[in-house]
């Protein structure tokens, strides 16, 4: 059996429903939009991009960075760090020691240096799938150590962000991660530093009214859901049905909140053009 | 606070909202002369639910930049509730800049349910409004004093609240959103907010007690004088410092906010 024979085959097998159905929860995802069933292996091979309708599905912040980085250049940071759960929320301490079991990470973003086409840069990674993304305070101090350190090694910053706001559990704490996100990629911009930033679906409250709205470019995916307030509060508040397609990305280029759009196969060609044209050499 | 009725969490955020509580205008009028007002972002509206302008404390020119809500109906559905509209934030950053340019100090008062979650306000730009507001304010270099005087919800509270110090009044409340959005994630049921309140820390008491904001302000009769003696001994403290260190205190400040456990 030829290399292409096995290759036909196992593609055979995964697109047999009943193998689909066999798959367990954890290894299989479901596509939001047409609700196909997809083995975790083939996301991680098409990028997290649905072959049958191709929607965009949540990609998990490791495999973000596997399409982005040149193999093996990736070297995390500050991986361990953990909150102390300052408010004593109910519940607060199971669900992210769930959230870790589930992600193999500590919190909701994996920040560190790698090379983009032979090119340093910081990147970091919102992971949608641990608490929605939120960010509490590991979150906002993980961003800023990143920020500052690309500012101190003169680095291009690149940071995804896949939210669903500031993280409920921790507060207060939480909202004032805000403010040291934005104020730590304001101090790197103003000190001659490049900040690309990336959104993907979806990017909304206070991430995307901090950091995450900075950029010296910013990038959005096809159709990422970009936003302050979610289109449920905005209904509730003013009554009416919201048109199709509203703070979706395309909406947003249109409205100039936004660079481009770039496709999910482009992402790294793309970036590392920019990086190019900024200067930067590998 | 002694001999008084210590209020539940829920109490004070009702305390908060209450109509007739002084707010901006009040504050502006006693306590400051000659006001000034200045008006629009320059880019596309006035949003009335943001006041500011420049007035004289105690002689010195200041800026002052705040929420405002209506005392009626009619004043309510003028002011949008105290809801910000981007325009409202950009004029803010504008007025901030202005105020850096002549070397005055800011002074922001801070009464708002949150910024307004309406189809103009996404479709301008509220994310982007909010973000610009909080890197300016991170980066001013003058002396940058917040007082939140009511209810302080959400982004649209902390876009300006990034200041060298942050007083609370004693009723006062300051959170990551309203009680009854925090009530209708968690529970899918807003009218859990009294419940929602005894979780999220948001007294003046208790974030004092975490070190989140600076100070608390008495209120009723001793409100208008511990006001004016906390504006001006912190307009007096920050005035010695230059601005490349009002700003880099400011980073300082907010950049070592945070609850981990790990180093």
């Amino acid at each position: 059996m030829t290399i292409d024979d096995i290759f036909r085959q196992r593609k055979k097998r995964l697109n047999s429903l009943a193998e689909i159905r066999r798959s367990s929860v954890r290894e299989a995802c479901e596509c939001p939009s047409c609700k196909r069933r997809i083995p975790t292996d083939v996301l991680q091979l098409t990028g997290w991009v649905c072959q049958d309708c191709g929607c965009y599905l949540t990609m998990p912040a490791a495999d973000r960075i596997t399409l982005l980085c040149d193999e093996g250049s990736f070297r995390e940071m500050d991986a361990a760090l953990t909150s102390a759960d300052p408010l004593h929320f109910p519940d607060y301490a199971k669900k992210l020691a769930a959230n870790r079991k589930k992600t193999g990470q500590e919190d909701a973003f994996v920040g560190g240096i790698g090379k983009i086409g032979g090119i340093r840069a910081a990147v970091g990674v919102l992971n949608g799938q641990f608490l929605m993304g939120s960010m509490g305070t590991v979150v906002g101090e993980k961003i800023a150590r990143l920020t500052e350190y690309a500012g101190k090694k003169k680095l291009p910053l690149i940071l995804f962000s896949a939210s669903g706001g500031a993280r409920m559990q921790e507060g207060l704490f939480s909202l004032m991660q805000m403010a040291k996100t934005a104020a730590a990629v304001e101090r790197f911009q103003k000190d001659g530093g490049l900040f690309v930033s990336y959104l993907t679906n979806p990017t909304t409250g206070g991430v995307s009214a901090s950091y995450a709205s900075l950029g010296d470019i910013i990038i959005a995916e096809p159709d990422a859901l970009i936003c302050f307030a979610g289109p449920r509060v905005i209904q509730q508040t003013i009554g009416e049905t919201l048109p199709e397609g509203f703070q979706h990305a395309e909406f947003l280029l249109e409205h100039g909140m936004i660079d481009m759009i770039v496709e999910r196969k482009s992402m790294k060609e793309t970036i590392k053009r920019l990086l190019v044209l900024h200067g930067k050499q590998s | 606070m002694s001999g008084k009725k210590q209020l539940t969490p829920y109490e004070k955020v009702l305390t908060a909202r209450a109509v007739g509580r002084p707010g901006m205008m009040e504050f502006l009028d006693a306590l400051f002369e000659d006001f000034v007002e200045l008006h629009g972002d320059r880019l596309y509206r006035d949003d009335p639910a943001i006041v500011g302008g420049i007035a004289l404390f105690h002689g010195i020119p200041v800026t002052v930049i705040g929420n405002r809500k209506g005392k009626n109906t009619e004043e309510n559905i003028r002011y949008n509730f105290g809801m910000t509209s981007p325009e409202g934030f950009r004029k803010a950053v504008r007025l901030m800049k202005e105020a850096e340019k002549f070397h005055r100090p800011v002074i922001t008062f801070i009464d708002t349910p949150g910024a307004y979650p309406g189809k103009e306000a996404e479709s301008n730009g509220q994310s982007n409004a909010i973000a610009e507001s909080l890197a300016v304010m991170s980066s001013l270099k003058v002396p940058v004093i917040a007082v939140v005087t009511g209810e302080g919800s959400s982004g649209g509270a902390l876009a300006l609240g990034v200041a060298d110090t942050v007083w609370m009044l004693e009723n006062a409340v300051y959170s990551i959103l309203s009680p009854e959005g925090f009530a209708s994630i968690l529970w899918k049921d807003a009218k859990k907010a009294p419940q929602a309140c005894e979780m999220m820390k948001l007294t003046a008491q208790e974030l004092k007690a975490y070190g989140l904001i600076d100070g608390i302000l008495p209120e009723g009769k001793r409100l208008l004088p511990a006001m004016d003696k906390m504006l001006q001994a912190q307009i007096k403290r920050l005035g010695k410092f230059s601005g490349e260190s009002l700003a880099a205190n400011r980073y300082h400040k907010f950049r070592t906010i945070d609850s981990l456990t790990k180093e």
